[in-house]
């Protein structure tokens, strides 16, 4: 950006002027218009969008399809009548959905969140020693059960019930037998790179699990899906968390007789809080505008947010570019209110130490 | 938990209290005590359950019907094992033009490519071989440099060449075009915000925005902005003579259009890490090197490049990772058309699902697994790890 600097100050051009640092942590007044002027225009690229598809929201259907209008009440006559269809009229899909994505998007994040600290924090605490043989002995049983399932057309209820009694018995005969075993850090390994996984690979299956025991189409199974899909996430923000936290405090805390658990829960928990926010919000946000997994497991009762929008376009009356602004932009409410929040969180550099580690 | 059980043995062998605290300690009860001995295995139960029944069963259910052809019969299904009759069919059959692409005969340009690839994958192969070797690690390069020469020989001959790119080449579009854009726009806006300026709180705040966007949103905002006769810069459009030419219908302006919403979602994400990574600097460093009299360009690349490089290298394995499962702005701004030049790999196993090939639509989600893992564990072994290390 800049060239060196001369170092008599008397027969500079106008250019270095410009251009050269005068005081030393303090930017020159060329550099500083040049920096002001591409973050007001990289300002107005992210905020244009946001704004038109909210103006869409007012427009009439004559409105949009004349032509650009830009700023309400000077080209065009706001109107309130999306708003009025969705939400009056015809309020029962709407709300509907968006009931459907506000209780999804809490009990997925708190229950992957859960789950997902819980085994950070045992990750990062505990010593585990997986042994090659449990986990061989685990593949062969599911083997010969699926094969039961399939060629001798066993009921799978009662075949992964004898499988899994089976592997208990012979994991805890044979167990101390084992002797090459993996660690704490391939356990971790397994569960983070479950994100690689593009979600199209698990995705049929996942629906003709959830059609076989008459799950399609409901809270539950999305809030399960969800879970696991933002597993990975959890545990690798919250891992690097736990390992930051000193021990001291939950050593004297079990020398006093508290459990695991409640070390966990009263001490581990609090201390984290800041992860946990902002672990929390992400995750939730995810689950918010998740698209590909709602497509297959919702049709009509647990349809989200993101399927109404995408539903919109299939009518017969074309795009309803109005109804399909209102309920974009009554999704980007919420999240935006919380990527306010979470920004606070971020700028500590949260993400940052997990990207590290 | 403590209030279950009557009886209480705080000196069961195994839980060490030394005495005087242990008079001090609050009751357990024997359920209490048998649960705290397993913690370590209901701690960590929950998830790897989870992850074994919609996780790892799904992966295998997958790959079973990848191999198989399945109908719809009766409600129920009926599977029947055709080997790799689903994968042949992508590589050479009558998919092959949708997932490989059409095509052309090599032109002279091509072969040029393909041999300056060649000769340049060898070299590198040769100079590990003879400076440090192992077998795993020969193994693995020689597994990345196949998989990277094919799909230089793939674009060399559709893309280069003039033929058409099917899903992958699509696909793979996404992934480096989009990253490396938003890599370079990402690195830029973090390096401008971590200058001392004015309203540093105010754009990081406006620049975080589109990362919770929901990416249907951003489709369908995109789809809007970029119409030529209603949108907002179709006045400019009609001045430039470009009235009715319409984005969705050309290839090329299609997949840039898919890049362009793609990437105004994803920069705020590696901008808020690098600004995050370009703060964590310290400033003596950079005024030490100012009042020395280094340049900025002496400052970017010796002091700000070498101590964020670990952590954009990490942020961009993460963005890739999430760039192949790309899915919803094809879907909704182009529903993967014109013809299939913006269909990416996701998608097409999504259509393939939808018209109830669900072989088909595993063998291409498998692909997609296959040709992600190579790539993303490439990326890890051969970038991330040795940046990491030097730190």
């Amino acid at each position: 950006m800049t060239t060196e600097p001369s170092l008599s100050p008397m027969n500079r051009s106008l250019f270095a002027r410009l251009f050269t640092p005068q005081v030393i942590g303090k930017m020159p007044p060329g550099t500083q218009f040049f920096v002001y002027t591409a973050l007001i225009l990289w300002s107005l690229f992210v905020l244009f969008p946001i704004y038109w598809v909210f103006i869409t929201s007012f427009k009439e259907a004559v409105d949009v399809n004349r032509g650009p209008f830009f700023i309400p009440w000077v080209d065009f006559t706001p109107s309130l009548h999306a708003w009025r269809e969705l939400f009056i009229i015809d309020y029962e899909d709407t709300l509907t959905a968006y009931a459907n994505s506000i209780v999804i998007a809490l009990f997925s994040t708190g229950l992957c969140v859960m789950i997902g600290s819980m085994a950070a924090y045992a990750l990062a605490r505990i010593q585990y020693k997986p042994k090659f043989g449990t986990i061989a002995l685990f593949v062969g049983i599911m083997i010969v059960a699926s094969v039961a399932i399939a060629k001798a057309g066993l009921d799978w209820r009662i075949a992964m019930a004898v499988a899994i009694a089976v592997f208990v018995v012979l994991a805890r005969a044979l167990g101390p037998k084992f002797k090459a075993s993996l660690g704490n850090g391939d356990i971790l390994f397994w569960m983070i790179s479950q994100r690689i996984l593009p979600p199209i690979v698990v995705v049929v299956p996942i629906y003709m699990m959830f059609q076989n025991v008459r799950l399609l189409d409901t809270h539950l199974a999305l809030i399960l899906t969800y879970s696991v899909v933002n597993l990975p996430i959890v545990v690798w923000l919250m891992y690097d968390f736990f390992v930051s936290i000193p021990k001291d405090l939950e050593e004297s805390a079990q020398l006093d007789g508290a459990t695991r658990f409640t070390t966990f829960w009263e001490i581990v928990l609090p201390m984290a809080r800041p992860g946990l926010a902002a672990t929390t919000l992400l995750v939730m946000i995810l689950a918010w505008n998740e698209y590909l997994l709602a497509l297959f497991i919702s049709t009509t009762k647990a349809q989200t947010m993101p399927i109404l929008v995408a539903a919109m376009n299939a009518g017969e009356r074309g795009i309803l570019w109005w109804s399909m602004s209102v309920v974009i932009v009554v999704m980007i409410i919420p999240v935006v209110a919380m990527a306010i929040v979470l920004q606070r969180f971020i700028s500590k550099g949260v993400l940052l130490g997990a990207v590290k580690g | 938990m403590t209030n279950l059980g009557t009886h209480q043995d705080d000196n069961r062998p195994g839980t060490i209290t030394p005495v005087g605290v242990a008079r001090m300690a609050p009751r357990r009860t024997r359920i209490s005590e048998w649960f705290d001995q397993r913690a370590g295995t209901y701690f960590i139960m929950p998830a790897v359950v989870m992850i074994l029944i919609f996780s790892i069963f799904p992966l295998v259910a997958s790959l079973i019907m990848s191999v198989s052809r399945i109908r719809l019969r009766g409600g129920g299904y009926n599977v029947r094992y055709v080997g790799t009759q689903n994968f042949e069919k992508q590589f050479f059959g009558s998919e092959q033009f949708h997932f490989l692409g059409t095509f052309a005969d090599l032109s002279p340009i091509a072969w040029i490519l393909i041999l300056a690839s060649a000769a340049g994958i060898l070299w590198w192969l040769f100079r590990y071989v003879t400076t440090r070797f192992s077998v795993i690690g020969f193994a693995g390069r020689l597994v990345t440099a196949s998989m990277v020469f094919g799909l230089i020989v793939l674009f060399s001959a559709t893309l280069v060449s003039g033929g058409r790119m099917g899903t992958l080449g699509v696909t793979l579009f996404y992934v480096f075009v989009g990253c490396g854009v938003q890599f370079l726009i990402g690195l830029a806006l973090a390096l401008l915000c971590s200058q001392q300026i004015r309203g540093r709180t105010f754009f990081r705040i406006v620049f975080f925005i589109p990362l919770m966007v929901t990416p249907i949103g951003i489709g369908y905002a995109f789809r809007m902005i970029a119409d030529t006769t209603k949108g907002p810069f179709s006045p400019f459009w009609q001045w430039a003579g470009l009235g009715d030419f319409a984005w969705a219908a050309d290839a090329w302006t299609a997949r840039i259009f898919i890049t362009v919403g793609d990437s105004w979602q994803w920069i705020p994400f590696i901008f808020v890490i690098l600004l995050a990574a370009c703060e964590n600097i310290p400033r003596d460093f950079v005024e030490a090197a100012e009042v020395d009299g280094a340049s900025q360009r002496q400052i970017f690349f010796e002091i700000t490049w070498p101590q964020i490089m670990p952590v954009a290298a990490s942020v961009m394995l993460i963005r890739m990772i999430e760039a192949f499962k790309i899915v919803d702005l094809p879907n909704i701004m182009t529903s993967g058309g014109p013809g299939i030049a913006t269909e990416s790999m996701s998608l097409h196993s999504l259509f393939a699902w939808r018209s109830l090939d669900l072989g088909q639509s595993a063998a291409i989600s498998y692909l997609l697994l296959f040709v992600t893992v190579v790539l993303c564990v490439s990326f890890f072994n051969l970038v991330v790890l040795q940046y990491v290390r030097k730190t």
